[in-house]
Formats: structure tokens, C-alpha cells, sequence
């Protein structure tokens, strides 16, 4: 099998940056606590990335910037229906089961919206998304009136986002379930290998009879179906759900996909270098919290980071045509 | 009302000239942010006696030099202009915040005071309050005018124009994309600065993280002027007009009762409509 460039430049990254870290905290930067809580603050931006790069992958501009919107939304949404119906701290686990189902249930139904303005209006993805970002941030302040919905701390729930299980983050094992599952359904299913082909070439697609709006339609369902994740997530991490939640998210989800080599005009993506990719993130945001460095030097080095992989990326792209010629365009499966 | 809609209007003039060339900014509220900071604190501290008209040019070329960044970049490394101005925006933000200073200003120097108080005409209103049309609010139609003459009348502007509809074939044509790109970018930089000096002279305080958050609107109100987001169309007055519109939705929101929480779905809302309204129209042209 061949060595996927990608991957490794983001596991030698990981390591070294694990690496660095231990050695400038003396050792702390590797303790049991602090990996739990960095992997414990990864699912929610990882969703949301994972829900980027889907959409790049669909070609023709595709991008999907209402990921964190729809994620408040259908956070607050399903808080209030949920508080409204159910007893916290008589029914736990229906309360949990409940919040969950309906956060998945709401933020699919953003991403079908989406999906069904992009594919059938053929309106461009960015344009779309925008618009649908603001209706879901929207949407959000009216059903909650600007307040923050609290949720409260009851296991399962709280667990979800603070539990650990066999000393690994519960949030953290769901995380990497869902890049596994997504994995395999963009490699071996009909709809993964036809929507790397779609980005690929949409032209193709069409006169060889892809059902392109049912393709776009599920992409953008699954990443609002992701965004209604991430939404369970940040409600079991921080007890209250609020429609300003992460304005950061959308930059940083982007940031995340182009770093993991996904292209941003489609056909080629792979999840596992997301999550990697989310990680080398995450390391990288805690190393400078650990070196004492303020938040501004994180913009900084996140702004430096992104335009640092978009040159690489493009000048890799350069060797690669230099080095096998233009059959080399053809995508590649992903895993 | 007319004061709110001078430094959007400014940011969407800039906003449509990058979407006339085929791209969409993001990394304009810290072009503004850091000429806006970045001048009151040099004035504040350097050289208290620079005239008001070298403050806004300098604020200009500061914010040319910043878009001059992103055009090189865009160019050289062929990505979408969305992704490129995103790192652009953490990366200018985070040197401004880094490397100038966090702290808000709140006295800025007595010139830019009076910049931001010397008004136009002065009207007064039946109650005894008197409302001023402030100067700076002639940056807007002066800056509408300068982009409009930039498009309709000299070579650059064609260009633009040229590499939004399609790229490959305005190379083709012998158009030097790389001066496109960095024009455009330029251009648009330089009118966030502005934006910003005004910015600070209107508020009589400099906050380095001021205009977060504005993108979105602003490209809001561009797109409802009828700028298509994939570039080659548009047109100066639709972009006014959209500015306008969006200002005047905010307020009439408000004064006719509708509470503020529903302002977002409803400008989202519209962008949406506006969207599909232009796709249908665009459908029947072209059968």
C-alpha cells in the first residue's frame, strides 16, 4: 500500500509536537490529565470538520459554513423541547436519549435544508450556507431569547462530555466511532465513491447518470447530522447551550479541513487525517497555553499554520504532476 | 442612520471588488481593525501633530499594504480566495493584537476628535435636538463614485471584471492576473483602512477587536446588491443600494417593533431569497 503523504506529515507532527511538549513542561504536557482533557476538547470542532471536508469533498465550491449555527441551534432547540418534557433528575437516561436523538434530528434537518437549496435552487454552497447560518443563528436566539439553555449536569449526559471510560474521554471514543464509520462508508459504499467523483469531476457525474442533488442532499444531511453531534457534545461539556457558542468553530473547522490536505475545489478528502489533523490542533493550542503564551499568539500561529499548509499543499500538488504525468489527476480512493 | 451605513458601506465597496475579481474577503474587519489601531496608537505616540489628511492616507496605505498580503497569496497560491483570507484574518489580528498592543484606546488624538465631529450641515429637529450630517459620511458616496469610475472606465476594472467571469481565458486574453489580483486586493485593503480611521474618529475610541464578526453582513448586504458570489458581474449602485437596504432593514426592524432577536433570521432569510431569486432569474436569460 502506498504511504498517504498527508497522513504522515500529521503523525510525525503529533509526535513531535508531543515530543516538544513534554520536554518544555518537564513532563506534565504528557500526563494522563492533561491528554484527557485536550482529548476531551477535540469531538466538538472535530464534527464539525469532519462536516467541512464533506462538503469540500462534493466539489463545484462546496463548503459548509453553518456547521457551529446549526450545531447552537439544535443544541438549543432540543434542550427546550427536552427540558420542557422531561425530568432531568427523575429520567436521566430517556432525558439523555431524548436531548441526543432530537439534537441529531434538528441538525440533520438544517444540513437537508441546506443540501436541498444547493442541489435543487442551485445556489452556490457558500452562498447558501452563509444564509442558513445566520437563519440557524437566528432561529437559535428566538426559541431561546438570546439566554443560554442549561441542560444541567446529569449523567449519562454529563458523562458524554466529562466521563471517561477505561481512562479515555467517552466524547473522545464516540469521536474516533464516527471517523471509523465515516471511513468506511466514503471507501466501500456506492454514495462515498460517488461523491469523491462528483467533487472530482461533476461534469462526469452528470453524464454518467449520478443522481448529483441526491449525493449533495446527503452530504450536507450527514454534516448537519454531525453539527447536531457536536451540539450534544458542547451541551454535555458545559451544562448550559447558547447560540453564541464557538464563533471561533467555523474558521477553526475550515482550518482543520485544509490542513488535512483535503482540497478545498473536491474529489479528495480522507477523515483519519481530519481527526489527525484536529489533534495536531489541539497540541498545538495546548503547548502554548502551556509555554505561557496568550490567546492572540494562538490567532497568530493558527493564521500562520493555515497559510504554511495551503503553500505545501500546493507546491506537493506541483511535484506530483511533475512526477507522474497527467494521469495522476485521477481521485484517489479515500479512507 | 447615515453614519451607521459609511463604514459597511465602505467595507462592501471593497467587498464587491473582490468579488468582481472572483473571490470573497473575510480578512477585511482586521485590515480595518489594524489600521485603525495601529494610526491612533502611532499618532497618539510618535507624532501627535500629524494632520488629519496624512492620518487617512496613512490608514490607506496600510490597509493597501494588507490587501496587497492576500492578492500575493491568493495568487501564488491558487486556493480559493475564502480559505486564504481566513488565515489572513487570524494572522493579521494576531500580529495586531500580539505585537501593537491589546489595550482599548480611549482617547484618540484631538485631530481625529475633530474629523469625527465636523459635520456637513446641521438640521435642527422640531425637539430641540440638533442632528448633524457629519463629514466623513462624503467617504462613502466619494469612495461609491471613485469604484464606479474604477469599473466602468479604466482598463483595470475590465480586467477584474474579466478574471471573475473566468480566469483561464482572461490569461489567455494577456491579462496579467497577478496585478489583478493584487490591485483588487490592494483596493479593497485600503478602503478597510479607511473605514477604520473613520471608524475611530466616529467613536472617539480605538478597540482592537472592533468589526469582529462584521464579514458576514457585510457580504450580506454586497450579495443582496446583486454581485454574484462566483465573480464577473455586479455592479457599484446594486452594491449602494444593498448597503442601504440592509442598514434600513436593521433600523426598521427595530422601530416597527420587531424585537431584535428575530433581525438575524430575517436577514438570513433574506439572503436566502435574494439568492434564489437571482438563480431563477439567471434560468429564464438563459433559455
Amino acid at each position: 500500500m502506498r504511504l498517504d503523504p498527508n497522513f504522515v506529515t500529521l503523525s510525525v507532527l503529533v509526535a513531535l509536537l508531543l515530543a516538544v511538549g513534554g520536554w518544555v513542561s518537564g513532563g506534565t504536557y504528557l500526563s494522563p490529565f492533561n491528554l484527557q482533557s485536550m482529548a476531551m476538547q477535540l469531538p466538538e470542532i472535530g464534527f464539525l470538520a469532519i462536516g467541512v471536508m464533506l462538503a469540500m469533498c462534493a466539489g463545484n465550491g462546496g463548503i459548509d459554513l453553518s456547521g457551529i449555527a446549526n450545531a447552537n441551534m439544535s443544541g438549543v432547540a432540543s434542550g427546550i423541547f427536552t427540558v420542557a418534557f422531561f425530568d432531568a433528575a427523575q429520567q436521566p437516561v430517556v432525558f439523555t436519549a431524548v436531548f441526543a436523538m432530537g439534537c441529531m434530528i434538528v441538525g440533520t434537518l438544517g444540513g437537508v435544508l441546506n443540501g436541498l437549496i444547493i442541489s435543487k435552487l442551485k445556489v452556490t454552497p457558500i452562498l447558501c450556507t452563509l444564509g442558513t447560518q445566520m437563519l440557524f443563528t437566528g432561529v437559535a436566539v428566538v426559541l431561546s431569547g438570546g439566554r443560554s439553555v442549561a441542560v444541567g449536569a446529569h449523567d449519562p449526559l454529563y458523562s458524554i462530555g466529562n466521563g471517561t471510560a477505561l481512562g479515555v474521554p467517552i466524547g473522545f471514543l464516540i469521536f474516533v466511532g464516527v471517523v471509523i464509520l465515516l471511513g468506511v462508508v466514503l471507501k466501500f459504499t456506492r454514495y462515498g465513491v460517488r461523491l469523491m467523483l462528483t467533487g472530482a469531476n461533476p461534469k462526469a457525474a452528470v453524464f454518467s447518470g449520478f443522481p448529483i442533488s441526491r449525493i449533495l442532499t446527503t452530504t450536507y444531511a450527514i454534516s448537519g447530522l454531525l453539527a447536531g453531534m457536536a451540539g450534544v457534545v458542547i451541551a454535555a461539556r458545559n451544562v448550559n447551550v447558547k447560540w453564541d457558542y464557538g464563533t471561533s468553530y467555523l474558521l477553526v473547522a475550515i482550518l482543520i479541513a485544509v490542513m488535512a490536505g483535503v482540497r478545498p475545489e473536491g474529489g479528495y478528502g480522507r477523515v483519519v487525517n481530519v481527526m489527525l489533523s484536529a489533534i495536531v490542533l489541539q497540541l498545538l493550542t495546548s503547548l502554548l497555553n502551556f509555554m505561557g503564551m496568550s490567546n492572540f499568539v494562538r490567532d497568530l500561529a493558527w493564521g500562520l499554520l493555515l497559510l504554511c499548509f495551503l503553500a505545501v499543499g500546493r507546491f506537493a500538488v506541483i511535484d506530483r504532476i511533475v512526477a507522474t504525468l497527467p494521469s495522476a489527476r485521477s481521485p484517489r480512493a479515500p479512507s | 442612520m447615515a453614519r451607521a451605513s459609511v463604514v459597511t458601506g465602505l467595507f462592501a465597496l471593497g467587498v464587491f471588488t473582490i468579488l468582481a475579481a472572483g473571490g470573497i474577503d473575510v480578512s477585511f474587519p482586521a485590515i480595518g481593525a489594524v489600521a485603525m489601531y495601529s494610526m491612533t496608537k502611532l499618532v497618539l505616540e510618535v507624532a501627535p501633530g500629524m494632520p488629519v489628511w496624512v492620518i487617512l492616507l496613512c490608514g490607506i496605505g496600510i490597509g493597501a499594504v494588507f490587501g496587497a498580503v492576500n492578492g500575493i497569496l491568493v495568487n501564488s497560491l491558487r486556493v480559493p480566495a475564502l480559505i486564504v483570507t481566513i488565515g489572513t484574518q487570524y494572522f493579521f489580528r494576531g500580529l495586531l493584537l500580539v505585537f501593537v498592543g491589546t489595550v482599548w484606546l480611549m482617547e484618540i488624538p484631538p485631530q481625529m476628535v475633530a474629523f469625527g465631529t465636523w459635520s456637513l450641515l446641521e438640521v435642527k429637529a422640531g425637539n430641540g435636538v440638533t442632528v448633524s450630517l457629519p463629514m466623513y459620511f462624503l467617504a462613502f458616496p466619494v469612495a461609491a463614485l471613485l469604484t464606479w469610475y474604477l469599473f466602468n472606465r479604466t482598463l483595470m476594472g475590465r480586467a477584474i471584471f474579466a478574471t471573475g467571469g473566468n480566469a483561464d481565458v482572461a490569461a489567455r486574453l494577456g491579462y496579467n492576473l497577478r496585478k489583478v489580483h493584487v490591485f483588487a486586493f490592494s483596493f479593497a485593503g485600503g478602503l478597510a483602512g479607511l473605514a477604520g480611521i473613520i471608524q475611530a474618529s466616529a467613536n472617539r475610541m480605538a478597540n482592537p477587536f472592533d468589526f469582529a464578526g462584521t464579514e458576514i453582513g457585510v457580504i450580506a448586504a454586497v450579495v443582496l446588491g446583486g454581485a454574484r458570489i462566483t465573480g464577473g458581474t455586479g455592479s457599484v449602485l446594486g452594491t449602494v443600494a444593498g448597503v442601504l437596504l440592509v442598514t434600513v432593514v436593521n433600523n426598521v426592524l427595530v422601530l416597527v417593533g420587531i424585537p431584535s432577536t428575530w433581525q438575524r433570521v430575517v436577514v438570513g432569510a433574506f439572503i436566502l431569497i435574494a439568492a434564489g431569486f437571482f438563480v431563477l432569474r439567471d434560468r429564464k436569460q438563459s433559455i
